[in-house]
């Protein structure tokens, strides 16, 4: 098939799924009703872009391939196409959004069985996926920013998708409004690249980059790493993603775990050959990624909301992304995007299927008359669920091991590698490499522990919920679980695409390295920064050694820990820790300090101060003119007396005073 | 295919419609003369599209006209024409028309034959201003739209209607009557220097004749100062939302979707080209107030309790980024205020008919009052989400293509400080988002509160008619804005040229004082000058010359 048309329909066909299950539901009501079509178009439309994608894969396109269908905006000398890039980049990227797509797709059709907006989710989802392509897809900045924006619109509908709770919906304001922060940064930049070079095109920015000042390229770099910490939840911009988890929780998988919330790396490693010439932005987004790895980290130690521990997990886990590209390494970076979203979309889809169960806990509960509260997201009201759950439980401990890092698990792989190109960074002369390269490791251990904390709360131990003995969930349908097998059976293998450095001495190579960065004199479409120094075997081997270590130590540590105490480990915990753990738990307060200064500031000062202004001072000027006036014509209104006398008296003196006018 | 007078029959058809609805039968008969009418000019305005020649689009089309206006004393005349710029806002216009009608049709019960003779009144007077091709005759349409309106506002609006009308009108007037002083002031010099002593207004005489610098100045700020009223540009806005707020629906969208559009196009089509040192000396007080419109209107946008409010108060922000997009002097900038100014009526329009279809269901525009009503009116919600996202610049709908146009062109801009300003405006994007998606929170989203808002009847096929064009437009416009700017990149190119030009051939030293006419008059070789590069023919037909290649001083490598 001809590759344009290939392409036209991989982001065609979500598009057309979107408004096949949006608009003609949305007109016929009748329509709504047939779940079984709604989501099988859905999902149809999901799995045959990826069929395609794959058919491209398999076809080899090394050399990038653009296809340019119109031109969408011109006016002057400046013009932007609807034109796609396929390379090995966008290429991986694309495989993973349809393939993760598609899985999750199929997980929505048992999961939002019976809602009454079945139809409106898979509009939705169809219509993020139709943007996530035209994302990683697109051959210009604007084209991604249309892309960007729009993966921003579903999830603030996607957020707010069950509107009737007026949190949901405040949440999604949230996501989207901090979003608009970063794109505000994101537009700067493009204003400044389309002055400098006078296009929006990657090949003719590339080009032109030689010609832009020092300053002008870290300016860019770093506004597009500002747009890239609100789409990817990096501080100071990370607020809204746990708020996010108010949507369905296959969204939480999708969007704000597997695919969106990764396009800020995507964007970087896109421009990778210019984020390269601005080494002092490097330097920053290293730094803001490691303290944002840290930072969520401890926030998800005292988290009891399975899916808030998954979503500060997931800005951890960004956050490492990041700490990659800031040394230079974006393929790295795109390999930890394409494992995490092996198994964060299991462990959040793992959650859902725990959600599912507990809602069938709660609805048995309120049937037996049971009126206390319930949150079925509450870990605290879990345990034990591998007895009831058995294919949930084991999936996602397959999954906590690979995020954990456990040898030979996709997580492994990726992490390992990252704080390889850290250290290695720092034995290059780059300093902060080394504080980056230490709050890594740290943060791993962190991470072993809080992710082994969340499964033994939730799948071992004896049942919390009320009534245990009389209520119990059961295992979800085939449609959940499925997806969920494949997920985690990806999350141990999938990291062998990307072996370490080492491998090459028994004849095995980095597939992914050479599949994104490429070899000698073949450059692929990720840069990387040169290193001159070189780690030797011995270091890598006790690098892997070491990183290996702190995986096992803190699952290990952790399952025992938990296994021995329960919940109380988290009394524990607290008491060691005392002030710091409120801090964790209460998430650093940031939002509290947002809100006072920032959301208060602008929205109080618009309501308290220019609002009242307007009425009192800006328009009160213009009615104080009306009343002048009003008052000049009553003065000069009591001149006419009607008296006759008094006009003949003043006809005397008008012409009295002509007449010296004109002697004079 | 050129239908003689195309142009005139599109201008005075709804005048035409306005008398049979003096003589219609029943309230039901007038409306249906109304909807007939609107509906054959648009028709009939679609054959400007067809036979509008892009290649063409910086010279008049569909010219027509040329008798004298007063006497052969005065050389004011009936000329109407349409370039690409004047093309897309006067489909605009005629598209509006029965859109209005409709949305009018359950809502005004009360003295429906004159709403609709006023209304297909007014739409002759809009027309005409954007078609008009005499200073004079475009000053004549510009104030026959007053008087429709105040009465639509002060007879068929809310509580506080007088006050709304009165203001409204007391304070555009103030500003054209001295744009009127300055046009007489014009017409006398221009009549002196270029038309044998016989006082003119024809444009194209006007477009010729270099204007002294001192004073450009001074007619500059007069005819620059009507249109920022009717803008309306910070600090001048303050008439809009008391006018919108008490305006009925139907004078709502017209108010926002046309009326403010004769400020922006009176600067784009008299106070640039007429005038353009003055304009380049000012570009940074109106860049400035510009922005300030931006985010000022934004913000007190999100401080209003009124839906109605709200969206008036938005209509300040986004016109800021036309003005702002007018004041960078860019080509690409230009475009973007042209297609912003298309772009800002249909989504404005939009919001203004959604409002009323809720004010009409509930008699409220109390955002409080509402609530949850996303469940009991789904389409509704479906097109306010809509518009909403378009007015908020969303990429692939129509409000985007037109803020980046303006927004990328502007930050190009050569001159010194409209970079920052930008960057300034830029910030409104995210507070678009901050007061639209608040209203649609408070509004659509949440808990149903009370009986009324649950059992809210969804659209009829008659508001779905209304609001189907317009959100098909913005679609089209979103994803597919190219067919437009190319119809008005000729003309914007055009007066960019033309600006630059006179620029250059302008003395360099300011003559100081105020003169009279005699004095001012231009030495013979300024004249001269432009008369060797914009040859003069006898015809206004044919005075306005084919594009030149565009030209954009967007490319400064040399930072």
């Amino acid at each position: 098939m001809n590759p344009d048309l290939t392409i036209l329909l991989i982001v065609l066909l979500p598009a057309a799924g979107a408004v096949l299950n949006g608009l003609l539901p949305l007109f016929w009501p009748r329509l709504r009703k047939h779940e079984t079509v709604i989501g099988t178009v859905g999902t149809g439309m999901v799995a045959v872009p990826f069929v395609l994608t794959v058919v491209l894969f398999v076809q080899g396109y090394g050399d990038p391939h653009v296809a340019t269908f119109y031109t969408w905006m011109g006016a002057g000398d400046f013009t932007v196409s609807v034109a796609y890039r396929v390379d090995h980049l966008s290429l991986i990227m694309a495989l993973v959004v349809t393939g993760v797509g598609a899985l999750i797709h199929l997980y929505s059709v048992g999961y939002m069985h019976g809602d009454r907006s079945y139809w409106k989710f898979f509009a939705y989802l169809n219509l993020f996926i139709f943007m996530m392509l035209n994302l990683v897809l697109a051959d210009n900045l604007l084209v991604m920013f249309l892309g960007w924006e729009g993966v921003g619109l579903c999830s603030y509908l996607l957020i707010g998708f069950w509107y009737e709770d007026l949190k949901n919906s405040a949440a999604a304001t949230k996501a989207f409004v901090v979003n608009r922060i970063g794109d505000f940064a994101f537009l700067l930049a493009m204003f400044i690249l389309v002055r400098e070079v006078g296009s929006l095109d990657f090949a003719t920015i590339f080009a032109g980059a030689e010609a832009m000042s020092q300053g002008t390229i870290s300016a860019v770099v770093l506004l597009l790493f500002i747009g890239a910490t609100g789409k990817s939840a990096q501080i100071p911009l990370f607020v809204w993603l746990p708020d996010a988890m108010a949507g369905p929780t296959p969204v939480s998988a999708l969007i704000h775990a597997a695919t969106m919330v990764t396009s800020g790396l995507y964007l970087l490693a896109r421009l990778s050959s210019l984020v390269l010439l601005a080494p002092t932005v490097m330097g920053v987004i290293a730094l803001t990624g490691a303290l944002t790895a840290l930072v969520a980290a401890t926030i998800a130690m005292a988290q009891t909301d399975i899916k808030r521990v998954l979503a500060y997990s997931t800005v951890s886990q960004l956050g490492f992304m990041f700490m990659a590209t800031g040394v230079g390494a974006f393929f790295v970076a795109i390999f930890h995007v394409v494992t995490h979203a092996f198994f964060k979309a299991c462990l959040f889809l793992g959650s859902g299927s725990v959600i599912h169960g507990m809602h069938e806990v709660e609805h048995s509960l309120r049937h037996k008359g049971y009126r206390g509260a319930f949150d079925p997201q509450d870990m605290r009201t879990m345990g034990g669920l591998k007895r009831f759950m058995p294919r949930t439980g084991r999936t996602y401990l397959m999954a906590t091991l690979a995020i954990s890092g456990i040898p030979l698990t996709a997580g492994f792989f990726s992490k390992d590698e990252i704080l390889f190109k850290a250290f290695e960074f720092g034995l290059d002369g780059h300093a902060f490499a080394w504080i980056v390269w230490a709050v890594g490791l740290g943060t791993a251990l962190l991470t072993a522990f809080y992710m082994t904390r969340s499964y033994m709360l939730t799948f071992e131990g004896a049942p919390r919920w009320p009534r245990a003995d009389e209520v119990q969930p059961h295992e979800s349908p085939w449609t959940i679980t499925m997806p969920l097998v494949v997920l985690a059976s990806l999350s141990l293998i999938g990291g062998f695409i990307g072996l370490p450095h080492l491998a090459e001495k028994i004849g095995l190579t980095n597939w992914i390295h050479g599949y994104l960065a490429g070899h000698e004199g073949h450059p692929g479409p990720v840069a990387e920064a040169a290193t001159q120094t070189h780690v030797g075997m011995p270091a890598e081997v006790g690098l892997i050694l070491l990183g290996s270590a702190i995986a096992v130590v803190g699952v290990w540590w952790s399952w025992r820990f938990f296994a021995c105490h329960g919940l109380g480990g988290d009394a524990l915990i607290q008491g060691r820790f005392k002030g710091l753990y409120r801090w964790w738990k209460r998430s650093y307060y940031w939002d509290e300090f947002y809100d006072r200064t920032v959301v208060r500031g602008v929205i109080g000062g618009a309501e308290h101060g220019l609002a009242p202004l307007d009425v009192r001072l800006v328009d009160g000027a213009v009615n104080a003119v009306a009343k002048a006036a009003q008052r000049i014509s009553d003065c000069v209104r009591r001149l006419q007396t009607g008296v006759v006398q008094a006009y003949a008296l003043a006809i005397v003196l008008g012409v009295i005073v002509v007449i010296a006018l004109i002697v004079s | 295919m050129q239908i003689p007078d195309l142009l005139s029959v599109i201008i005075f058809l709804p005048l035409v419609g306005a008398l049979l609805a003096m003589v219609a039968r029943s309230p039901q008969a007038v409306r249906m003369v109304a909807l007939v009418v609107t509906t054959v000019t648009f028709l009939v305005s679609a054959l400007l599209w067809v036979g509008f020649s892009v290649p063409e689009a910086a010279s008049l089309q569909f010219t027509s006209g040329g008798f004298h206006l007063i006497s052969d004393a005065y050389d004011i005349r009936y000329v109407v024409g349409v370039d690409g710029i004047s093309l897309l806002l006067v489909l605009l216009t005629t598209l509006l028309g029965p859109i209005v009608v409709l949305s009018s049709w359950k809502y005004i019960q009360q003295h429906v034959r004159g709403y609709y003779t006023l209304l297909l009144i007014l739409q002759t007077g809009m027309t005409g201003v954007f078609c008009a091709f005499d200073v004079v005759l475009f000053y004549i349409f510009f104030e026959l739209t007053l008087i429709p309106m105040y009465f639509l506002i002060g007879i068929w609006g809310g509580e506080n209607r007088i006050y709304a009308a009165v203001k409204f009108v007391i304070y555009t007037m103030v500003g054209s009557l001295l744009m009127l002083v300055a046009i007489l002031y014009l017409g006398h010099m221009v009549g002196h220097a270029v038309n044998g002593g016989v006082f003119t207004t024809d444009y194209f005489k006007v477009l010729q004749f270099n204007v002294p610098i001192s004073t450009q100045t001074w007619l500059f700020v007069l005819f620059a100062l009507a249109f920022a009223i009717k803008v309306p540009m910070f600090p001048f806005h303050t008439w809009l939302p008391d006018a919108h707020v008490q305006a009925p629906t139907g004078g709502s969208v017209i108010l926002a979707g046309v009326l403010l559009k004769m400020g922006t196009y009176g600067l784009v089509r008299f106070c640039l080209p007429f005038f353009p040192n003055a304009a380049f000396d000012y570009a940074i007080l109106f860049g400035t107030l510009a922005v300030i419109g931006v985010v000022y209107g934004a913000l007190v946008s999100r401080a209003q309790p009124d839906a109605k409010k709200l969206v008036a108060y938005s209509s300040v922000s986004h016109l800021g980024f036309v003005v702002l997009g007018i004041f960078a002097f860019t080509l690409t900038s230009l475009q973007g205020a042209v297609i912003q100014m298309i772009n800002h009526g249909l989504s404005t329009g939009a919001l203004f008919l959604l409002v009323g279809m809720l004010y009409e269901r509930r008699h409220t525009r109390r955002m409080a009052d509402y609530g949850g009503i996303a469940r009991s009116v789904p389409l509704l919600t479906f097109f306010m989400v809509l518009t909403a996202l378009a007015s908020a610049g969303l990429p692939g709908l129509n409000g985007f293509v037109g803020e980046f146009l303006i927004l990328v062109g502007s930050f190009s801009s050569t001159t010194p400080g409209m970079p920052l300003l930008t960057a300034a405006a830029t910030t409104g994007v995210i507070l678009a988002a901050v007061y639209l998606l608040w209203m649609l929170t408070r509004v659509f989203f949440g808990p149903v509160q009370s009986e009324e808002n649950r059992s809210m009847p969804d659209l009829s096929r008659r508001e779905l008619i209304t609001l189907a064009p317009l959100a098909a437009l913005m679609i089209l416009i979103g994803v597919m804005p190219q067919p437009f700017l190319d119809r008005s990149e000729p003309a914007s190119a055009h007066l960019i040229t033309l600006m630059e030009q006179k620029r250059a051939a302008a003395p360099a030293r300011p003559t100081p004082g105020m003169m009279r006419p005699e004095e001012s008059t231009p030495s013979r070789e300024d004249v001269q000058t432009v008369r060797n590069e914009w040859p003069a023919p006898e015809q206004p037909e044919s005075v306005y010359p084919g594009a030149r290649t565009a030209r954009s001083d967007m490319h400064t490598l040399d930072q």
